[in-house]
């Protein structure tokens, strides 16, 4: 109770300085224009922008759009986990795997995804199965990455524990493994929900497959700065609310682990 | 006598070392050269013109890249990564520890920043071309607005985590406010600041690529584009190739580098983990 009292009023503090922090962000916008610094073409008004927001989310075919946009997203992210986690811990756990597919791995993980869109096209044409391709070579890594680090993880005491007491492949699959390679598991989706989305929108822009990405780009050779904006308002609080959910899954699903292992992994 | 055992553990110990690193480089040779042979023999047989042979990409390498296209195409490329991941880099570390070191700063920002992260940054592409026109300016900017928010978050979070008894320390030895930062702060802090610069590496990366594709008439990003608009399917390839290159090279430069800075920090975890 006492330490309640003595944690709301700071809490408090946080939601008001943030309410304070962003109004002064949209007073700020509305000003550029509004002084002249930067011609209103290029920098729409805020108002303008959000009043354009709330007409799209009446829209019909705004929420088809963004339908198209996260169904992308969703396969891609489910296909390149499964991929990821069977490719991972197979490799992960055969030692002679992993050090054969080293150089491997370390050579395709930093090709940029995008410079595979120009094949993506060719081979798929503009349709939702080129965007997939970009989208699932992006994230896979990120999971393939954590799911080797946290196989090879296993305490090694443990390992030799669970050996001696005679638990089958199975058993020490469910109770060592899984359980250590969890938290590990759990950081890398979060971070391939971002790269996902990222590139859902980004395969969207320069392939044309229809989602937002794709309306991005119309408003932007149409001439509509005021679209133009909304959409891009629009892109960061779905970026915004994809980082939430995973984040609190993450937290939801390590309840009792958090506190062992931080983040920083990689 | 003794001379003879030496001799004969030594000759013994060479030929060990001599199969590790045979063994080594079978490792980490074999796979990739499978593979390769595999994609060979796959081309050769296949009628796919999509997938043209290693050889092929190899040669188309040579004649696109190596000549004029490096200076017209390619440098100009590279030096606005650098220019992007630089600039990205100072804004980043030294907004971050401004932040840091504010908690006030640090509430009144934070809503704003974790919205600005999440902005997928090559939407910021056409938003940046309003602004800025179609320009080198333009792409250093959506570079920086894409690389810098990892480097910046995670420069916050390091400088906050600073350990508090060596900042109680440093309080009762009154050292001055700027050495405070300079042996304290941002050394406690460079860990996480690179891991950030980790992270704003690929997306500077990408970011390269796509405002060029977008926006240019010159750059790797707009050749590759432009190979594949023309069916140049091999030349296509070897663009990939490069880029994948240049994503390798970024990565091994960043592992020096990091290996370097962070001497001390790997040290120190070494010592703890014996």
């Amino acid at each position: 109770m006492h330490v309640l009292s003595i944690r709301r009023p700071r809490s408090l503090r946080k939601v008001l300085l943030g309410v304070v922090g962003l109004t002064g962000f949209l007073v700020v916008w509305q000003l550029i224009p509004t002084l002249g610094l930067v011609n209103s073409e290029y920098l729409p008004y805020v108002t303008d922008v959000l009043a354009r927001l709330a007409e799209e989310l009446r829209d019909l075919a705004f929420w088809r759009r963004l339908g198209h946009t996260m169904t992308s997203w969703a396969i891609g992210l489910t296909v390149a986990t499964l991929a990821a986690v069977v490719l991972g811990t197979i490799v992960g756990l055969v030692p002679f795997l992993r050090r054969a597919t080293h150089t491997v791995v370390e050579f395709l993980r930093p090709i940029p995804s995008v410079a595979l869109i120009p094949l993506a096209v060719l081979v798929f044409g503009i349709r939702m199965q080129a965007a997939l391709l970009i989208i699932i070579y992006a994230s896979f890594w990120q999971v393939f990455v954590q799911v080797i680090y946290g196989v090879a993880d296993v305490d090694s005491v443990a390992r030799d524990t669970a050996r001696s007491f005679g638990l089958t492949r199975r058993e020490r699959l469910s109770h060592l493994v899984l359980p250590t390679a969890l938290p590990y598991l759990m950081t890398g989706v979060r971070l391939a929900a971002a790269v996902a989305l990222i590139l859902a929108i980004t395969a969207e822009m320069v392939i044309g497959n229809p989602g937002l990405g794709r309306m991005i780009e119309l408003s932007r050779s149409a001439g509509d700065a005021v679209g133009l904006y909304a959409l891009v308002v629009v892109t960061g609080l779905l970026g915004l609310l994809v980082n939430l959910v995973f984040r609190f899954i993450e937290r939801r699903s390590l309840s009792w682990h958090q506190s062992v292992r931080g983040e920083e992994v990689l | 006598m003794t001379g003879h055992t030496a001799r004969i553990a030594n000759r013994s110990r060479g030929r060990a070392l001599g199969r590790r690193v045979a063994a080594g480089f079978l490792y980490s040779l074999g796979l990739p050269f499978l593979l390769l042979v595999i994609w060979a023999v796959a081309s050769t047989s296949s009628t796919n013109r999509f997938f043209p042979g290693p050889l092929t990409i190899l040669e188309a390498f040579r004649e696109t890249w190596i000549g004029p296209a490096f200076v017209d195409d390619v440098l100009p490329s590279l030096y606005r990564l650098a220019l992007g991941i630089a600039a990205s880099i100072v804004v980043g570390v030294a907004a971050g520890t401004l932040i840091g070191l504010f908690q006030w700063l640090r509430e009144l920002l934070e809503p704003l920043l974790e919205f600005f992260r999440a902005i997928p940054p090559p939407v910021l592409i056409p938003v940046m071309m309003l602004l800025l026109g179609i320009t080198d300016t333009m792409k250093v900017a959506v570079i920086v607005f894409g690389a810098v928010w990892p480097i910046l978050l995670n420069t916050i979070d390091g400088v906050r985590s600073t350990d508090s008894v060596m900042s109680e320390t440093a309080d009762s030895f009154q050292i001055t406010w700027w050495e405070r930062l300079w042996f304290l702060v941002l050394p406690a802090a460079s860990p996480r600041i690179m891991t950030g610069v980790r992270q704003g590496l690929s997306v500077a990366l990408i970011l390269m690529v796509i405002s060029e594709m977008f926006a240019s008439s010159a750059g790797l990003g707009y050749r590759i584009a432009y190979f594949q608009r023309n069916y140049l399917i091999a030349e296509m390839w070897s663009g990939i190739l490069l880029l994948g290159l240049v994503g390798v090279l970024l990565a091994a430069t960043f592992g020096v580098v990091e290996r370097r800075v962070l001497r001390w920090y790997h040290g120190i975890r070494e010592v703890n983990r014996a």
